[in-house]
């Protein structure tokens, strides 16, 4: 393992971080995306517009990553696969409380135990899951 | 208006940060969550320096009046644990190990427009979406 990628998860880590504390510092709120984002499905009246932003803010960083770096095409998983994923990842998280944002970056940096919980659960949940299809029932998935 | 501002700068931000830190690649969050394979450390340097910025500033940060724009913090309070939080942890750790994504992630990556990516990102929607009906009928104690 080379030491670049490394040193940019690093900065990147930094810069999330950064960015989640600038919102703590400048509207109080905790940046977690699926709670951003969860709270508009439904939309509530007059909790619109500052998630609305967010969420463009994500998009807009995308656009400029993909133009000057490139987004990754190719995902690692079957259609079918997604589907079940996707479902499982936006109802966990809702039910769950939070995802890698809310609870990994800002309930960590908190000292949350719910957060550390989750956390837990979650990273312990997935590595389980890559051995499971990966090296157990083999191949992709 | 202020306040969408500041959540779409942050936003901006925290998708730069995934982009830098290369968890935009859901091939790359599972060579990490791949212990049993060819391991890459990378996440852990993401959620380290994530965290580290985090928990310090929030410390500084919360011991404040209020928030720059805002009249309070908007941070959860409750410590405990109950069995939403880890059974909706275990979803979302079975959908990660599944593909890679995560809510944050997932959503920057709509900006490359590939059509499995927005599969996936419409079923996680839905999910959110189910969710909320469920809320409804089941609400949390």
């Amino acid at each position: 393992m080379p030491l670049q990628p490394l040193l940019a998860s690093l900065a990147g880590g930094l810069l999330i971080g950064a960015a989640s504390l600038g919102l703590l510092a400048l509207s109080g709120r905790v940046a977690g995306v699926s709670g951003i984002i969860g709270g508009l499905l439904p939309p509530q009246r007059g909790d619109l517009d500052w998630r609305l932003a967010y969420f463009s803010g994500l998009l807009g960083g995308g656009l400029l990553w993909n133009a000057w770096f490139g987004l990754p095409t190719a995902m690692p998983a079957s259609r079918p696969t997604l589907i079940v994923g996707g479902l499982l990842v936006g109802f966990g998280t809702r039910l769950g409380n939070g995802c890698t944002s809310g609870h990994g970056v800002c309930g960590l940096g908190r000292g949350s135990p719910r957060s550390l919980a989750a956390v837990l659960t979650f990273m312990g949940v997935a590595f389980l899951t890559v051995f499971l299809t990966r090296h157990i029932l083999g191949g992709a998935s | 208006m202020r306040s969408s501002l500041i959540a779409l700068g942050c936003g901006l931000g925290f998708a730069l940060g995934l982009g830098l830190s290369g968890m935009v690649d859901p091939n790359r969050v599972l060579a990490f969550l791949d212990l049993a394979g060819d391991w890459e450390p990378n996440l852990m340097f993401v959620l380290g320096g994530a965290v580290g910025v985090y928990a310090l500033g929030a410390r500084k940060v919360l011991a404040w009046p209020r928030p720059w724009d805002g009249l309070r913090f908007q941070v959860p309070t409750r410590r405990s644990l109950d069995r939403r939080l880890l059974l909706g942890a275990a979803m979302f750790g079975v959908g990660w190990g599944l593909t890679g994504l995560c809510p944050g992630p997932a959503l920057v990556n709509l900006a490359a427009a590939a059509a499995d990516l927005w599969i996936f990102v419409t079923a996680m929607l839905t999910g959110m979406a189910l969710f909320s009906v469920f809320n409804r009928f089941a609400p949390a104690r």
